[in-house]
């Protein structure tokens, strides 16, 4: 017998040890590079830096958190971020919805794939290439203002603009995805029982897709509050929690804080995945 | 079993990770006081050149070491390439704290320091002090800048200085009207160019609002910009919340400024006299003065990494920057004044020198330039404690709002 074929007859002999070897890699990755980074964030979270030199001081205390929670400026901006992250969902599933609709219940097999890949093209093309194309339609002499005589100049409602325009497959795609799996039959036997389409949409179809509108809320809303390339490019003077973390980094090179104030996307991430976990949303995703 | 076992063991692994964390990052901080009053980490300059090691990374200002990526025509580091044999890399950074968080992953070689970095990196024991005897053009430099408090510590050299300059006040002449020569079109609240100003992103920036009360607002007693006591440091921020909703942006990108400017976007605020060269080489009205309140500015040094593996090419580097030859090129397309008086003959502009007052002690003295603000005043006061560059940095996250 060939050593293949015999470390092959034990492996057979050893379902257990199979899989361990087979996830092993995985978990190494999961447990060392991702839950271990995290966890090495956490507890920076609770050192602080010299503030002459810039070496981090291996001391613990609470002083970032307190700082956190009492200091009106990091409310505001918390705050604000989540704004944008309420507003950008809300606008991505308005423009998504029916988007979604028309591909997963209207178009041709074939217009459907074109859609599909159409929705996606986007992606291809570079964040920054988007963002900055954004900086320049929205400028006081640029396209937007030429189409509609205003622009909405550099602030929030850029902000929200582009992050809408960035995350907005993100959406589309799991809301096809719901509706897609809809059975047809079930908007049949509803029209057979005698109700209108506004009925139909409001108790049959809006019901049963949520799930999937919320599963898309999750990227859209998450892949928000930890932005801040985008406001810095279109936000005018405005700033969010990752300017904050990316400033305290950059900047003032003050790792601690930088930690302790990226905790709170985090945070927050976890109470939304709590709340919408009841929906069935994340088997959707 | 095995479940348990495979927990323990990646619980195991997170702890080891977190513990090497914490190695890396251990504290050495020796050294919190301030001025000249705090000693540096214990390090040798180099003693004597070798064979050049072939490559070189360089941190520096954008516009300090071109290669003619930006404009063919404006290349100085192909010449020290092929000189040398040194293969250069080039990093560029838009505030002086980016720079010193950059420095601290000890990839580079060299960097181009202002006043507010260079007494961070020396406290930190990111840079070396620079031999200068194996620096032959240093002989030259104006010795109005040599081992001034920012480029040096008791007397020991930490680098070469390479040119000097204000932050100018810049403005749209189409959009602005009169000319201004003060900083109040920037700081009034009301001022006519609401939502139109543009503004510097760094705590560093509190230094040009104190710079103007220092003259609008004698009673505060602010003698210098970088030393500012509770009540001074107060009336700063304040100045700048009140300017917040005049600000359209704070910029720390050059490019990003200049295309601002150009499209009117906003009108009037501080930007170098790199960016109004830029602006005005793509066709926008734009005009910078000095305005009469003085200006801060920026007196810089290039440095040598106490990491650096590439030691002979950084000194082969620190030599050419400030050749003749290549600090004009430097002086003229950054737009500064340059350190070596011998520079002031070739650059192409006859009059450049004399534009930049470059010899000028006297006017270079009228320029505050960057300085770290440490909790004992730089100004030379013992009664007071001043505020340290960590409390400017969370004023100025208040600040923005």
């Amino acid at each position: 017998m060939s050593i293949a074929a015999s470390v092959s007859g034990f492996l057979y002999r050893k379902p257990r040890l199979r899989l361990g070897m087979l996830l092993s890699a995985p978990l190494l990755w999961l447990g060392l590079a991702y839950l271990g980074a995290l966890a090495a964030l956490f507890v920076t979270a609770f050192w602080h830096t010299d503030t002459f030199t810039g070496q981090v001081v291996t001391e613990w205390s609470l002083d970032n958190f307190t700082t956190l929670f009492t200091d009106g400026v990091y409310r505001t901006i918390t705050l604000r971020t989540l704004g944008i992250a309420v507003a950008v969902t809300v606008v991505d599933a308005v423009i998504a919805f029916p988007m979604a609709f028309y591909m997963a219940k209207f178009a041709s097999p074939r217009a459907q794939r074109v859609l599909v890949i159409a929705v996606m093209t986007p992606l291809w093309a570079s964040y920054l290439v988007k963002a900055y194309s954004w900086r320049i339609m929205l400028s006081g002499n640029g396209l937007v203002g030429w189409l509609f005589g205003a622009t909405p100049g550099y602030g929030l409602a850029a902000t929200v603009i582009t992050l809408s325009y960035l995350w907005l497959p993100y959406m589309i795609l799991p809301i096809y995805a719901g509706l897609d799996r809809l059975p047809d039959s079930l908007v049949e036997a509803s029209g057979d029982l005698g109700a209108r389409s506004w009925r139909t949409f409001r108790s049959v179809v809006l019901p049963l897709t949520f799930p999937a509108i919320v599963a898309g809320s999750i990227f859209t809303f998450s892949l928000t509050l930890g932005d801040y390339i985008t406001v810095k490019i279109v936000g005018g003077a405005n700033q969010m929690l990752g300017n904050v973390v990316y400033d305290n980094i950059g900047a003032a090179n003050n790792l601690p804080f930088a930690a302790t104030v990226a905790t709170v996307p985090v945070v927050i991430m976890l109470v939304y995945l709590a709340a919408v976990r009841r929906t069935g949303a994340l088997d959707n995703l | 079993m095995r479940n348990s076992r495979t927990l323990r063991l990646i619980a195991g692994l997170m702890c080891a990770g977190t513990a090497v964390a914490a190695c890396g990052t251990s504290s050495t901080s020796s050294s919190s006081g301030g001025g000249q009053a705090f000693t540096p980490p214990k390090l040798e300059a180099l003693s004597q050149l070798g064979q050049p090691e072939g490559a070189l990374n360089i941190l520096a200002w954008p516009g300090y070491a071109e290669n003619g990526s930006n404009d063919p025509k404006v290349d100085w580091v192909t010449p020290f390439e092929q000189a040398t044999g040194c293969k250069v890399n080039v990093k560029t950074f838009g505030t002086s704290d980016e720079a010193v968080s950059l420095m601290k992953t000890g990839q580079y070689d060299v960097i181009s320091a202002s006043g507010d970095a260079s007494l961070r990196l020396i406290a930190g024991g990111d840079v070396e002090p620079v031999n200068t005897g194996l620096v032959p053009n240093y002989a030259d430099v104006y010795d109005f800048l040599k081992n001034k408090p920012w480029n040096s510590v008791n007397n020991v050299s930490y680098g070469v200085p390479h040119g000097w300059g204000a932050n100018v006040l810049t403005y749209r002449t189409d959009k602005v009207s009169p000319a201004p020569t003060s900083w109040s079109v920037v700081f009034d609240a009301n001022s006519p160019y609401r939502g139109k100003v543009i503004a510097y992103d760094s705590p560093i920036y509190i230094a040009d609002a104190a710079l103007y009360l220092m003259k609008t607002k004698p009673e505060l007693g602010i003698k210098n910009p970088y030393a500012l006591d509770d009540k001074q440091f107060q009336a700063a921020v304040d100045l700048l919340k009140q300017q917040r909703p005049l600000v359209s942006e704070y910029w720390s990108d050059y490019l990003k400024e200049s295309q601002a400017l150009k499209n009117g976007d906003a009108v009037v605020g501080t930007a170098w006299q790199v960016t109004v060269n830029l602006t005005q080489s793509e066709g926008a009205p734009l005009e910078s003065t000095l305005p009469t309140e003085g200006a801060t500015g920026w007196s810089d040094t290039w440095m040598v990494s106490a990491k650096s593996a590439h030691k002979t090419c950084a000194y082969k580097w620190l030599d050419h920057i400030i050749s003749p030859a290549a600090n004009a090129k430097v002086a003229e397309y950054f737009g500064e004044a340059p350190a070596n008086p011998k520079a002031c003959s070739l650059t192409a502009d006859a009059k450049h020198c004399e534009t930049y007052h470059a010899g000028d002690a006297a006017y270079a003295g009228q320029i505050w330039y960057w300085t770290t603000p440490i909790a004992q005043c730089v100004d030379g006061r013992t009664d007071v404690k001043c505020k340290d560059y960590g409390e400017w940095t969370r004023a100025w996250t208040e600040i923005k709002g």
